[in-house]
């Protein structure tokens, strides 16, 4: 057993350091790190850094402009870009929609969506939960129907992440109900603004607008952006979904958060409270477990294996870890994390914080982070996978 | 980066695991573990021969292994059978003598498995809790013990034992060997709740030569050996672990309630599901304790006192979760699992439990204090 890095991927790593000391722009790591709401503009900006360097679409083959990587190399990547407080990539197109192109799409669909998810011309949303279909996805309404060279579609999607900024949206709609449910499922490309799709905020409970409904009235789409066969969506959607789980134990984004915990702590003198510290030993344990259960699942990969239900166990043991760290610094500030202060959060606010700098981001990141369990399939339904797969049972 | 063993532990894993599944079956095992003198000298000196407590020293020592890879290995193998047989005192005492230097002999036969050695380093306690200092001063021609020490396993059975023992006016202990025989030394044995023997043992005014005190101020080496230990037992609670599952995933998938096989039941899945993904955590935490072993000592200490945590907090977790999963059936002794479930219990009461370590850790990682924070907002 050696759990060293070769002396290569060490020096890809100081590779990475290097150009993230170079190229993140230091607005935007302020804003990262002190759990500011990010704006359209800043994403798009760190998203043409990444694309300049040739950096952005980790997954994809070098075909396509990805950078070549092994699991090893992307997950130092992720690692090191979330230690150094880069904005997370919005996945959508990048790390969702294109290796879907990729293996599944026509060549036409390729030379056109491609280049354009790289450079930024689209912004992608996901269309995948309806009211009805969340975790049950299969059982998804929106329904297409095709006319000539169109489809028309009619129904609803929730949940959609950023769709307020969405130009396209990838979806699963039912265009049969013969046989199997997931047999009557096809995957479109539906342009945000057509006439007939309306995006309506969902203010989460942080006060947040992070996340949207899709309603469709009426919406013509061209046959020509349904990627793969009529009715084999379900196919598609769950290869998306394998991408949609990579970088599931998010190592680095805990690391980085429990380093800004431990400095809070320590500022605030709770560390000297042995309860409290307690608490901040045994999340440090699970976290060090979690590395290397995370590098064990990587070598796993690296050496051929297939990333089944373990990523289940990533995302079970990575989010509860996260979400208990939000939970420390929500308690590190006492009284303190009471006061709301949204426009704390507001990108270029400079006035006076009632208390601790951090308070008004500690109870909002707590609540928002509460969606990690949820999101991306529930980690019940994590649980599930793990019974099949794993136990057998 | 590479996480499976070296070919030839893994050579070593098969072997004993091929041993314990041919010839420790639980019957045995226990008829051993609850019997006179708690564990099987045949079987002892069966596993001296395959080279198992060789496999706990390094070459200087006259052994073929001793790094943090090769316990765990050994110690997750004993762990799967739970093995009762003297591992843990051989491998903390014979790393004291193998640290201290100059008994290569002794370690030979230890190795071999002629000579039992125990490590009585648990501070014996009385009915109000109070421990029992052992003290060693100047006495005729070589040194006189007097205290107690407790919970010394195997104690009975043991030929010479590892002592800690301090010096008047000694900041840290001393190390002394013992012989189990010496006038003024009393054994006062038990048995153990999972299996095996103890012992309280009393020094009164016990004479030994100037020879005995092996390492003068020995907490280094004290330290070195505890965390050995404690790495061994969190592999051996990672091996048990393994078993409890298998066997109870095992009993999820046969037995039969309600018209269906109780795994279908998706409340007892998932939590079957959550002991899944502790295990392997646990398995990171023996893992980081095992490469760190051979490295500086505060990283070492860090790693072994986050594997126990993971493991005394984990194992309670598997055990109590085992027992409930198999219903009445995981109440009874005829079973093999709560043998199992009883020894990683029992696990977290030795060298400290699963608090201990958590705020062993926080304490070993506060590092150069920074003088006193502000008070709490």
């Amino acid at each position: 057993m050696d759990l060293s890095y070769t002396a290569e991927q060490t020096a890809f790593r100081e590779q990475v350091r290097a150009f993230l000391k170079a190229e993140l722009p230091a607005d935007l790591a302020e804003a990262v790190r002190t759990g500011r709401h990010l704006q359209k503009a800043d994403h798009e900006r760190w998203h043409a850094v990444l694309n300049a360097r040739g950096w952005l679409a980790t997954h994809w083959p070098v075909a396509w402009g990805g950078p070549g990587w092994d699991v090893v190399q992307r997950s130092i990547f992720e690692d090191e870009a979330a230690l150094a407080h880069a904005p997370r990539i919005v996945p959508f197109g990048v790390n969702m929609l294109g290796p879907v192109l990729i293996k599944y799409g026509s060549e036409a669909q390729k030379q056109y969506w491609l280049p354009r998810i790289l450079d930024g011309s689209d912004w992608w949303s996901q269309g995948y939960s309806e009211p009805g279909a969340g975790s049950d996805l299969a059982n998804v309404q929106t329904r297409a129907v095709r006319e000539g060279d169109h489809y028309v579609v009619n129904g609803q999607k929730t949940w959609t992440t950023l769709g307020q900024w969405g130009t396209m949206i990838f979806c699963l709609v039912r265009t049969s109900t013969e046989g199997k449910r997931q047999e009557g499922i096809s995957f479109l490309l539906i342009d945000m603004t057509s006439p007939g799709v309306e995006v309506r905020p969902i203010i989460t409970l942080d006060g947040a607008h992070e996340v949207n409904e899709v309603f469709f009235t009426d919406v013509r789409v061209p046959v020509a952006n349904r990627v793969g066969e009529e009715n084999r969506g379900w196919t598609y959607a769950k290869y998306l979904l394998t991408y949609e789980r990579t970088n599931i134990a998010g190592v680095g984004a805990s690391v980085a958060a429990f380093e800004r915990l431990a400095t809070v702590a320590r500022r605030l003198g709770m560390v000297n409270d042995p309860l409290f510290a307690a608490r901040m030993a045994r999340i440090e344990i699970d976290l060090e477990n979690m590395k290397t259960t995370n590098l064990r699942v990587i070598a796993a990969v690296a050496g051929g294996g297939a990333p089944g239900a373990e990523s289940s166990m990533l995302k079970i043991k990575g989010t509860e870890i996260r979400q208990e760290i939000t939970g420390l610094l929500r308690r590190a500030l006492g009284p303190y994390a009471q006061p709301y202060q949204p426009e704390a959060l507001e990108p270029g606010w400079n006035g006076e914080p009632v208390g601790p700098p951090e308070g008004a981001a500690a109870a909002s990141s707590y609540f928002n982070n509460r969606k990690l369990s949820i999101f991306g399939g529930s980690n019940e339904i994590q649980k599930n996978i793990i019974s099949k797969a794993i136990l057998g049972l | 980066m590479d996480f499976n063993h070296t070919e030839d532990r893994q050579m070593l894993a098969d072997t004993l695991n091929r041993y314990l599944a041919d010839r420790y079956p639980i019957e045995r095992r226990n008829d051993a573990a609850f019997g006179p003198i708690g564990y099987s000298a045949g079987t002892w000196s069966d596993l001296a021969e395959l080279g198992v407590i060789g496999a706990l020293f390094d070459e200087a020592s006259g052994g073929f292994g001793g790094q943090g890879f090769d316990l765990m290995v050994v110690f997750e193998a004993l762990g799967r059978a739970l093995v009762v047989e003297p591992f843990l005192g051989t491998l903390m005492a014979g790393r004291v003598l193998a640290g201290a230097g100059g008994r290569q002999d002794l370690l030979a036969r230890v190795i071999a498995g002629e000579v039992l050695i125990a490590f009585a380093h648990e501070d014996a306690r009385d009915a109000d809790g109070l421990a029992s200092v052992l003290t060693a001063t100047p006495g005729d021609a070589g040194w006189s013990l007097t205290g107690a020490k407790g919970v010394v396993l195997h104690a009975g059975a043991a030929d010479l034992l590892v002592v800690p023992a301090v010096l008047p006016g000694a900041a840290e202990p001393s190390l002394f060997l013992v012989p189990a025989d010496a006038a003024g030394l009393t054994v006062r044995g038990y048995s153990l709740v999972d299996g095996g023997r103890a012992a309280e043992v009393g020094f009164d005014r016990v004479s030994v030569g100037p020879d005995a005190l092996i390492a003068r101020e020995g907490a280094a080496l004290i330290a070195g050996a505890t965390a050995a230990g404690l790495l061994a037992l969190s592999a051996e609670a990672l091996g048990a672990m393994e078993t409890a599952r298998a066997a109870t995933v095992d009993y999820l998938q046969t037995r039969v309630q309600f018209g269906a096989p109780i795994g279908r039941f998706q409340a007892l899945q998932h939590r079957m599901a959550t002991v899944l993904l502790e295990i392997e955590q646990a398995r990171s935490a023996v893992i980081n304790a095992a490469a760190a072993l051979e490295g500086p000592a505060l990283a070492r200490d860090r790693a072994a006192s986050a594997a126990k945590y993971t493991v005394g907090r984990t194992g309670a977790l598997v055990a109590e979760e085992a027992i409930q999963l198999h219903g009445g059936i995981g109440m009874t002794w005829e079973l093999p699992l709560p043998h199992f479930a009883k020894r990683l219990i029992m696990i977290d009461q030795q060298l400290g439990d699963e608090d201990h370590h958590l705020a062993r850790y926080a304490r070993l990682g506060q590092g150069p204090v920074e003088g006193p924070g502000p008070d709490r907002p």
